[in-house]
C-alpha cells in the first residue's frame, strides 16, 4: 500500500517577501512529519523543523488511576524527556504549558475516567523546541484518534536587538534574541491558546509577534492538512 | 497502565509452533530482525530499529574531575531509560527490576570490556578528565531490548566527536567546533550482544525473540561478543539449566551474527561519514522514507509578514486601556505590610486564645475596610465597632445566621470596582463576631 508520492509543496508568499518591513523574509524551516512509525503507541508522530525532531507518542483512552482519576472527563498527562540527562524544571514547565494546551482542544468530556498519555521524546534541539513538541503532540493525537475541538499548533518567534521579527528560529538565532516568544494556536479561528515569552519586548512587539505567528500557522495548519490528506487519499 | 495478560492460547499457540521450528514472523530460528541505523546532525546522535524496537542513542562529553583512585582515566556514563511511549506498562516508577538488569549488562558489555580508551580521555592527569556520557532512549519496545541498546551505544560512541584540546604546560586550551575539528573517541573493539531465547526448558532455542516470544520463553542468554570472536560478557537468566555444548553453540551462532552486524556498523558509519564530507544533507530528516504515505514533507516556507505592524497597532488602539488594580498596602509595624485580606476564617470552633486575636484582626479590618468606603450598610455597623469588643465566653458568639441564599464565605478584596461583592442584606452574616451589636 505504499504509494510513490513525490509531493513537494513549495509555498510562496504573493509579494515579495525580501523588501518587507520587519527584516529581511521571516520563514519557517523545512517541515517534515511522519506519523504512525512506533508499534506499540496508540497514536505516534515524529514532527521535524528544520534539525529539531521531536518523537510524540499518545496512549488513550485508556485506565487511569483511581487517585488521578476525573469523574466528568479524561485526565491528560504529558511527559517530556530530554536527550541528556535527567529532566528538571525546565521539561516540568514545559509539560505543563503542553498540558493547558491539549487540555483546551481535547474533548476530554467524551471519555470520563479514562486517561491520555501524551509522551514527547526530544530527538534533536536546534532552536524552537517548544513549538515543535506541541506540533508533534497535535499530530500524535490526530493518529491516535483522539477526539478534539480543533488542532493546535506551536509557532515560535524571536525579537532581536534591532527588534527584527523572526519566526521559527534556530538555537544560534534564540541565544542571541532579546526576546523569545512562543504561541499556542487553534486551527479553527486562529485563536491564541498559549503562550509562553522569555525576554524584554513591548506590547507593540508582542502583538506584532502574535499577528506573524498567526499568519505561520496558517502554513503549518495547510501543512498539516496536505500530510494527512496525503495519508488518506486513495491514489 | 496494566499491561495486557498474555492469553492462555496464545502462549500455547506460540508454543506449538516453536515446537514445530515456525516463527511468527516468518524468520528461522538463528535470524536476525532488519536492523536500521540512521543518524542525526550532531555527532554522536543515532537511532537504532531492530524490527520495530526503536533505540535512540545520543553521546556527550563534558570536562570533569576525574575519581580519586583513577586520576589519569576518564569517566564513562551509562544510562538506558525506558521511555514511558516504548509501553503501556513502562511507567516512570513501576519499571526498576527491568530496568537494572537491563543497565548492569549493558555496563558490563560496555565497560568492563574496555572497548574505549579511558587513558586517552585524559586531559591533565588528577585535574580534567573527559566525562562521556551514554544516554540510551528505548522509544518502542517489541523484544530484544538489550541488542538494540548495545548496537545503538556502540553506534553512537563510533560516531561521536569530541572538541579537541592542547595542553601546554599547564595551559589548557579547550577548541569549539568552528575553530578546530572535533576528534573521534578512541575506540579498540565493538562489543555487541546477542541473545537467546529459550522454551521447554532448554530444548528449543531462538536467535533475537520479539516481545511475544520473550513473553513465553523460560530463560534468556545475552552473549556479548566482538568480531575477534572474544566473549565480553555472558549472562544467563531466567533460570534455566544449559549444556556446556549448547552455551558452546550458542557462542558460535553469536559470533556469526556479529561479524554480520558489525560490518552492517561500519557501512553505516562510513556511509554517513561520507555525506557530512562532501556536504550532502544528513540527519534524521533524511533518513525519512519520502515514499511512505504516512510521512510527508515540506520546503521551506517564507512568511509574509509585511502587515503586521498595522494589524499589531489596531489591535492595541482598539484594545481597552487596562482596569486599574489599586492595592492599598497597609504598615502594621516597621517591617509587617499587609495587602489585601484573605478569606474568610473557617475552622469553627477557636479556642479563647485565637478568639482574641481574631477579634483584633477583625477590628483592624473594621479600619481598612472603612477607608475604601465601601458602599454598604455595614459602613455604620463598623463605626460602632470602633469601640472595644467585648469578650464574653458565651457560645452564642460562634453561631451563625445562614440565610439559605447566602453565601458565608467569601472573599474580601481592595479592588475599587464597580463590582459590590457584599450586598447590604448580607450584614447578619458578614462579622459573626459582632453578631450581637448587628442585630
Amino acid at each position: 500500500m505504499e504509494r510513490v508520492m513525490q509531493t513537494e509543496t513549495k509555498i510562496r508568499a504573493e509579494s515579495g517577501i525580501e523588501s518587507g518591513p520587519r527584516g529581511p523574509g521571516c520563514s519557517l524551516r523545512n517541515f517534515a512529519c511522519e506519523q504512525n512509525l512506533l508499534s506499540r503507541p496508540d497514536g505516534s508522530a515524529s514532527f521535524l523543523q528544520g534539525d529539531t525532531s521531536v518523537l510524540a507518542g499518545v496512549y488513550g483512552p485508556a485506565e487511569v488511576k483511581v487517585s488521578k482519576e476525573i469523574f466528568n472527563k479524561a485526565t491528560l498527562e504529558v511527559t517530556l524527556r530530554p536527550k541528556i540527562g535527567l529532566p528538571g524544571v525546565a521539561e516540568k514547565s514545559r509539560e505543563r504549558l503542553i498540558r493547558n494546551t491539549c487540555e483546551a482542544v481535547v474533548l476530554g468530556a467524551l471519555h470520563p475516567r479514562t486517561s491520555i498519555t501524551v509522551v514527547l521524546q526530544v530527538v534533536s534541539d536546534a532552536g524552537s523546541l517548544l513549538a515543535c513538541c506541541l506540533n508533534a503532540a497535535c499530530m500524535a493525537l490526530v493518529d491516535a484518534g483522539v477526539p478534539m475541538r480543533a488542532l493546535f499548533c506551536g509557532v515560535t518567534c524571536a525579537l532581536d536587538s534591532d527588534g527584527t521579527l523572526l519566526l521559527d528560529p534556530t538555537a544560534k538565532q534564540e541565544k542571541e534574541a532579546r526576546a523569545v516568544l512562543t504561541f499556542a494556536l487553534d486551527s479553527v479561528e486562529r485563536k491564541l491558546l498559549m503562550s509562553t515569552t522569555k525576554g524584554l519586548y513591548s506590547d507593540a512587539e508582542l502583538q506584532q509577534c502574535l499577528a506573524a505567528a498567526q499568519a505561520a500557522s496558517q502554513h503549518v495548519f495547510r501543512f498539516y492538512r496536505e500530510s494527512l490528506q496525503r495519508r488518506y487519499s486513495k491514489s | 497502565m496494566k499491561e495486557t495478560p498474555l492469553s492462555n492460547c496464545e502462549r500455547r499457540f506460540l508454543l506449538r509452533a516453536i515446537e514445530e521450528k515456525k516463527r511468527l514472523d516468518g524468520r528461522q530460528t538463528y535470524d536476525y530482525r532488519n536492523i536500521k541505523i540512521s543518524f542525526g546532525t550532531d555527532y554522536g546522535c543515532c537511532i537504532v530499529e531492530l524490527g520495530k524496537t526503536r533505540v535512540l542513542g545520543q553521546v556527550s562529553c563534558e570536562l570533569v574531575s576525574p575519581k580519586l583512585n583513577r586520576a589519569t582515566e576518564g569517566i564513562l556514563f551509562f544510562n538506558l531509560e525506558l521511555s514511558q511511549m516504548a509501553a503501556p506498562a513502562f511507567e516512570p516508577g513501576r519499571q526498576s527490576d527491568l530496568l537494572v538488569k537491563l543497565n548492569r549488562l549493558l555496563e558490563r558489555c560496555l565497560r568492563n570490556s574496555k572497548c574505549i580508551d579511558t587513558e586517552s580521555l585524559c586531559v591533565v592527569a588528577g585535574e580534567k578528565v573527559w566525562q562521556i556520557r551514554v544516554d540510551l532512549h528505548l522509544l518502542n519496545h517489541d523484544g530484544n531490548i538489550i541488542d538494540a541498546a548495545s548496537i545503538a551505544a556502540i553506534v553512537a560512541l563510533c560516531h561521536f566527536r569530541r572538541p579537541d584540546v592542547s595542553v601546554q604546560g599547564d595551559e589548557v586550551t579547550l577548541y569549539t567546533l568552528e575553530e578546530r575539528d572535533p576528534v573521534p573517541l578512541s575506540i579498540h573493539h565493538m562489543p555487541i550482544c546477542v541473545s537467546f531465547a529459550f522454551f521447554q526448558q532448554g530444548t528449543y532455542l531462538l536467535v533475537d525473540p520479539n516481545e511475544r516470544e520473550e513473553r513465553v520463553m523460560d530463560g534468556l542468554l545475552v552473549i556479548a561478543m566482538n568480531k575477534h570472536r572474544e566473549i565480553c560478557t555472558i549472562q544467563s537468566s531466567g533460570g534455566i539449566m544449559l549444556l556446556k555444548d549448547q552455551v558452546l553453540r550458542c557462542s558460535k551462532i553469536a559470533g556469526v551474527k556479529v561479524a554480520e552486524i558489525t560490518e552492517l556498523i561500519q557501512k553505516a558509519l562510513a556511509n554517513d561519514q561520507k555525506v557530512r564530507k562532501e556536504g550532502g544533507k544528513f540527519g534524521f530528516a533524511e533518513s525519512i522514507a519520502n515514499q511512505r504515505i504516512t510521512a510527508f514533507r515540506m520546503e521551506k516556507a517564507p512568511i509574509d509578514t509585511s502587515d503586521v505592524e498595522e494589524k499589531a497597532e489596531e489591535i492595541i488602539s482598539e484594545a481597552e486601556p487596562p482596569s486599574e488594580v489599586v492595592s492599598k498596602p497597609v504598615l502594621w509595624t516597621p517591617g509587617t505590610a499587609q495587602i489585601g485580606e484573605g478569606i474568610e476564617n473557617s475552622w469553627g470552633d477557636l479556642e479563647d486564645s485565637e478568639k482574641e486575636a481574631e477579634d483584633e484582626g477583625g477590628s483592624d479590618e473594621a479600619i481598612i475596610l472603612d477607608s475604601i468606603k465601601m458602599d454598604t450598610g455595614e459602613v455604620s455597623n463598623i463605626g460602632s465597632q470602633d469601640a472595644p469588643i467585648v469578650l464574653s465566653d458565651s457560645e452564642e458568639e460562634e453561631m451563625i445566621i445562614l440565610e439559605p441564599d447566602k453565601n458565608p464565605k467569601k472573599i474580601r478584596t481592595q479592588t475599587v470596582s464597580a463590582t459590590q461583592v457584599k450586598a447590604p442584606s448580607k450584614k447578619p452574616v458578614k462579622k459573626r463576631k459582632k453578631k450581637r451589636a448587628a442585630n
